[in-house]
Parts: C-alpha cells; sequence; structure tokens
C-alpha cells in the first residue's frame, strides 16, 4: 500500500526535476541556435533567387525584401534573356566535356593509389604519402604560370589540339585532374586503411590476387566514399571559373558554362542581373548529381562483416 | 598427406623482440592440435606462419613433405577460420561461399554443388541468398566455416573462432566442431585462449607461453602430468594449489601441511602442487591432513569450493556439496596423494 502512494510521487518529482528542466531547455537551445543558423545561412541565397526574377530597375532601386509584398511584379526576363544568350548550348555541352572526364580521371586514379598507400608495403611509403599529402597546402595560383608554360611547350592548347584532331579539353582535364589528386588520394586511402585487415588475409589465403582484392573487396565496400568524391569532385570542377579561364582563355568553344555566364555581363557591369539567373540556372546540374548520387551513402555498409 | 611440421621455427620482428622461440610440433594427419596460451604467448603467430600472413624467420614448416616457407598462403592447401569471421559483407552467404572457388576457377557447377553440400552440412540452406549483415554471431560463424569447407583443404586452421559467440552457443559449436572434425577426417589446428576448449576439443594440446613451447600432449596426459609450474596453473579450474615447501628425508614441509613425497627428489626447497579436488572433506586415518581457516565458500551445486589458509598459504578445496561451512570457520580436511606433484623452484620443471 505504501508502494502504491510513493511511486506516483516519486515519478512526479522526477519529472519536474532540475535534471529533466535542464535536458528539455538544452534541447530546446539547441533547436533555436540550429534554426537561426540555418535560416541566417539561406537569407542570401533566397534573396539571390527572388533577385533573379525581378526587373532590373526594381532590382538596382529597392532591395530584394520588398518585392515580398504587394504589388508583386515578377518576371521571366532575366531568365529568357540568359538562356538565348548566345553560346549557352555549345558552353553546357563543353562543361560536361570538361567535368565528366576531369571526375573520372582523378577519382580512378586516386583509388589505386589510395589503395598502393594504404594495403601495399614498398620503400618511402610514408614519406611519398606525406608529400602528396602537403601538396593539399599548395595555393592553386602557384601553379597557373609553370604549368600553363608547359602546356604552351608541349603543345596542349585548344587551338592545336583541334588542330590535331584531339579534344580541346585536355588541358583542362589533367588540370583539374592534377588539383583534385592529393586531396582524392588522402581521403580514399584513409577510408581504405580503415576496412578490417582480416578482409584482406582472408581474401589472401582464398587466394585472391590484388586486382582481384581491389575490384570485388575494396572498391565495392567504398562505394559510399567513391560518392562522395565523385561529388566533391564533380562540383568543384562544374562550378570552376578560374582554372577554365587560365588554361583554355577565352577560346569560345571550349568555355564552359560559367565562363560564358561571366561574359554576359558588360566590362562596366552592366546586365549584372543576368548573373542572378545565371547562378540558378547553373545549379541544376549540381543539384541533380548531388541527389541522384545521395543514396550511395549508405550507413554500415561494412556491417556484418568482422563482428559477432 | 596432411601432416603439419614446425621444426625449429622462429618468428622475430626486430633484434631483440622474438615472439616465437624455436618452435618444435608434429601435428599427425587429421589429428585435432590445439595451440592454447596466454594472449601475446605467440600461439596465433604460430598459426599465421603456417597460413602464410607472416614471413618465418627460421626454421622451417611444412605441409605434408612440402616445404612451406616461400610458397604463397593461396598456393599452401589450408583454410583458414578468423576470429572475426572475415565476411565478405558485401556478398551473399552463397558468394561468401563460392569465393575462394571461383578464385580457382573452378566450373560453375562444381562451385554450386561444393557451396550446396557444405550449406547442407552447416545448416545454411535458408540463407544462402542473405547478407552477412542479415545473420545472427552464430550463423555467421557457420559461414565462415562453410567458406573453409568448400575448398576441402588439406589442413583447417582456426583462429579462436569461438570467442565472439556467447558462452551457450560457444558449447553447442564446440560440439558442432567436433563432429565435424570426425566427418571431414582432415587435419584442424585450433588456437585458443580458453583451456575448456582446448581439453575438450583437442586430439591433443600444445601449450605456449611466452613464445616457448610447453607442452605437448593429450589433455589427459597434460591435466594428470604437467611438465612444469606454468602447464600445471594453466590448466584446470580452479587452479592446482602451489605452496611452498622443504624436503627433508622425502618428506615435504610446508607452512601447514606435511606430506611424503611418493617418490625422492634431489631438492630440498621447491613448490608443491596439488589440485582441489586433491582436497577433501574425506580424511584418511594416517594420511596427510591440514586446517583450513576458511575464507570463501563457493556452492555450485554439484560441487563445494572453499577458499581458505592453510598455514599461511591459499589453498582451494572440492568437498562434498552437503558439508556445512561457514566462512571463519576452521575445518579439517584430507589430501589424496595420487595427484601430487612437486616443482623445482630454480628451473620451475615437474620433478614428480
Amino acid at each position: 500500500m505504501t508502494i502504491a502512494v510513493a511511486s506516483p510521487t516519486s515519478s512526479t518529482t522526477a519529472r519536474f526535476s532540475p535534471r529533466w528542466l535542464s535536458d528539455r531547455l538544452g534541447g530546446f537551445v539547441l533547436h533555436v541556435v540550429v534554426i537561426g543558423l540555418t535560416v541566417a545561412w539561406m537569407v542570401p541565397t533566397i534573396g539571390l533567387l527572388i533577385t533573379s526574377f525581378r526587373l532590373p530597375a526594381d532590382i538596382s532601386n529597392s532591395g530584394w525584401w520588398t518585392a515580398l509584398s504587394p504589388p508583386f511584379k515578377f518576371t521571366f526576363d532575366n531568365y529568357s534573356q540568359m538562356l538565348s544568350a548566345s553560346n549557352l548550348g555549345q558552353s553546357l555541352f563543353n562543361s560536361f566535356m570538361i567535368s565528366i572526364p576531369a571526375t573520372v580521371i582523378p577519382v580512378a586514379l586516386a583509388a589505386f593509389a589510395a589503395y598502393a598507400f594504404a594495403w601495399m608495403k614498398f620503400p618511402g611509403r610514408d614519406w611519398i604519402f606525406l608529400a602528396l599529402v602537403g601538396l593539399l597546402a599548395v595555393p592553386l595560383q602557384l601553379t597557373f604560370i609553370p604549368v600553363t608554360t608547359e602546356l604552351v611547350k608541349l603543345g596542349l592548347t585548344p587551338e592545336k589540339l583541334t588542330a590535331a584532331g584531339l579534344p580541346p579539353f585536355i588541358p583542362l582535364w589533367l588540370a583539374h585532374a592534377g588539383y583534385g589528386l592529393p586531396f582524392s588520394i588522402y581521403l580514399l586511402s584513409n577510408f581504405f586503411r580503415a576496412l578490417p585487415s582480416d578482409l584482406f588475409e582472408s581474401a589472401e589465403i582464398d587466394g585472391a590476387g590484388t586486382l582481384t582484392v581491389f575490384f570485388r573487396i575494396v572498391l565495392p565496400l567504398s562505394v559510399p566514399a567513391i560518392a562522395s568524391l565523385v561529388i566533391f569532385q564533380f562540383l568543384w570542377v562544374w562550378n570552376d571559373l578560374l582554372v577554365a579561364l587560365i588554361y583554355v582563355g577565352g577560346v569560345a568553344s571550349v568555355a564552359p558554362v560559367t565562363v560564358t555566364l561571366v561574359n554576359l555581363v558588360g566590362s562596366y557591369g552592366q546586365n549584372y542581373q543576368l548573373l542572378t539567373a545565371a547562378a540558378f540556372f547553373s545549379m541544376i546540374v549540381p543539384l541533380v548529381v548531388f541527389l541522384s548520387l545521395q543514396r550511395y551513402f549508405v550507413r554500415g555498409i561494412l556491417a556484418g562483416s568482422v563482428k559477432g | 598427406m596432411s601432416s603439419v611440421t614446425y621444426d625449429h621455427v622462429v618468428k622475430r620482428y626486430t633484434a631483440d623482440l622474438t615472439v616465437v622461440k624455436d618452435f618444435n610440433v608434429e601435428i599427425k594427419d587429421k589429428e585435432f592440435m590445439v595451440l592454447v596460451g596466454p594472449s601475446g604467448c605467440g600461439k596465433s603467430t604460430a598459426l599465421r606462419m603456417l597460413a602464410g600472413l607472416e614471413a618465418i624467420s627460421e626454421g622451417e614448416i611444412r605441409i605434408g613433405d612440402r616445404v612451406v616457407n616461400n610458397v604463397a598462403a593461396k598456393d599452401r592447401d589450408i583454410a583458414m577460420v578468423f576470429q572475426s569471421y572475415a565476411l565478405y559483407p558485401h556478398m551473399s552467404v552463397y558468394d561468401n561461399m563460392a569465393f575462394p572457388l571461383q578464385m580457382q576457377h573452378m566450373k560453375k557447377e562444381d562451385i554450386d554443388k561444393r557451396v550446396k553440400n557444405a550449406s547442407q552440412i552447416l545448416g545454411l540452406d535458408n540463407f544462402l541468398k542473405r547478407k552477412p549483415r542479415a545473420l545472427s554471431g552464430g550463423q555467421r560463424q557457420r559461414v565462415a566455416l562453410g567458406r573453409a569447407i568448400v575448398r576441402s583443404p588439406k589442413v583447417f586452421l582456426l583462429d579462436e573462432p569461438l570467442s565472439n559467440l556467447d558462452a551457450k552457443l560457444r558449447g553447442q559449436t564446440r560440439i558442432q566442431l567436433q563432429k565435424l572434425h570426425r566427418d571431414l577426417e582432415t587435419t584442424f589446428i585450433y588456437v585458443t585462449h580458453d583451456q575448456v576448449e582446448a581439453m575438450t576439443m583437442g586430439d591433443r594440446i600444445a601449450i605456449m607461453n611466452a613464445g616457448i613451447l610447453q607442452q605437448v600432449g593429450t589433455p589427459g596426459d597434460i591435466y594428470d602430468h604437467p611438465a612444469n609450474l606454468f602447464v600445471a596453473g594453466f590448466i584446470g579450474s580452479p587452479t592446482m594449489n602451489f605452496v611452498p615447501a622443504t624436503v627433508d628425508n622425502g618428506i615435504a614441509r610446508a607452512s601447514g601441511l606435511e606430506v611424503k613425497l611418493p617418490k625422492p627428489v634431489s631438492v630440498t626447497k621447491g613448490t608443491l602442487g596439488f589440485r582441489p579436488e586433491a582436497v577433501t572433506d574425506r580424511v584418511v586415518e594416517g594420511g596427510p591432513t591440514m586446517k583450513m581457516k576458511v575464507d570463501v565458500v563457493e556452492r555450485l551445486g554439484s560441487d563445494q569450493f572453499l577458499y581458505g589458509q592453510v598455514g599461511s598459504d591459499q589453498v582451494t578445496a572440492r568437498v562434498d556439496p552437503r558439508m556445512s561451512v561457514q566462512p571463519g570457520d576452521t575445518v579439517q580436511l584430507g589430501l589424496g596423494t595420487a595427484g601430487l606433484h612437486f616443482f623445482d623452484s630454480e628451473t620451475e620443471k615437474a620433478l614428480i
């Protein structure tokens, strides 16, 4: 009987205990902070989106938030103007021609290299790896002049390549592969290293050679890491303006979307409203890539392998 | 023709780090040999050298008549079951078991036949399409076994295959493994740190400590005639009682106990050893007795263990479960002289 009386009392105390209160309050504060940060982060993007649907005169006269109250004066002019700009179709094609090989080449090379760094023994392995990771710290800009000089010396310019019947994008593929490799190797070899060594030993006893282990065990298990690397590298190449501008310069037949869109803006900054529409237009492809690769981020891909 | 011979095998990592020292064992064809010892004693390294996962620093390992020192792991005709199972997580149970056969470029029909056969033996028929993550610990363990069975190797290597299972499953799997060994008629080499597994499963046991082989023998042999202090203390649970004693005229005297040794020894000081089951409540007239001040009483139903002081020494006794004893009591116990051991205090070798 005593117990029957005592138990509800004790549970009431527990519910309003300082511990309970602080947990609740902590959760609340956390939510407010997270939501606040998210909103702060998104405001410029939303502003840009709204601006892209406004008339040039309105853009230069009032802030984007005024468009949210009546009278509404939205327009698709910026989009239609931007899309009708010359060469957009060609430059979209160029962007794909640049981005896809410039993603596939470094990721494929990095996967082989990372496997060697993670699981093969050869003299100087750690030092070479260290040097490679050190390359992450080299600023891009530092390489422009020497690399351009070399490319010209080797005859790897769009004009010469086209004349020789080769794809004019080769210098960009090489450049992006080079810039992407250190990070790619670093990321993948860290992932490969975390694979349980028992798997490799078991495969060795089962009679699998190095290449078989790579293709049949390491690659299938590394799909999440490779998917995220592909996203990183693709986004970086797709959004790149600087490298494309430097290595293929003003050659319109090779220019990717980024270069073409920047050229929409006049030298005195006129037509800059077109850039707002262009920004959203160029976002479509990365979004599609991201969403389609998202399903490969499988958590616990190693589950069931080496635990009881 | 699948005996295994370790001939003066040494494993050295650096000049002053030797983990296996002058290891000599001959494992007969179709034998179930257990390598047992505390963790870090070199038993796994000894197994991994046989598997081809570690290089051999000195000596020779032979499988049958073939020296395998420089033979690649895959060409040694062995199969290994890992403690972690090491299943390929992205492959189905079927593919896990088929993998080693695919590596041998075996025909599809033959692979199918062998996998089906192995899965039948292990009761995995209904799980062939599942991924390892959808299996229980015991099932995973069986898949690991299956992957070894399909190859019909000359030698099975098992590296602590039961230590990830819970106690009940471990007991069942122990029996299954013994049955499997009988059915397959192949040499099994089994590494464990668990002396119960060693005693129950091994045709013979090899006990290692600090990289040195201590004793090889049948479980009964090792239990009754341990070669040294380490083996005596490692095998048997609760452990053997050790009391320091002096010898005078064939009589060993400890702090609370006097016993006539069954055989003369040449030393005057040493360690007297006797298993708990030798210390009972049956006091034989004229035989050795001792007075124990009881500290702890453990009743297990079938047995009753008393832990207490005899003179200044710690002693464990196994007495009749119906004997009524309380901690703090002093009881009179008898010592059976059949299983009496005496160890040299210098070399720790068994003299009796």
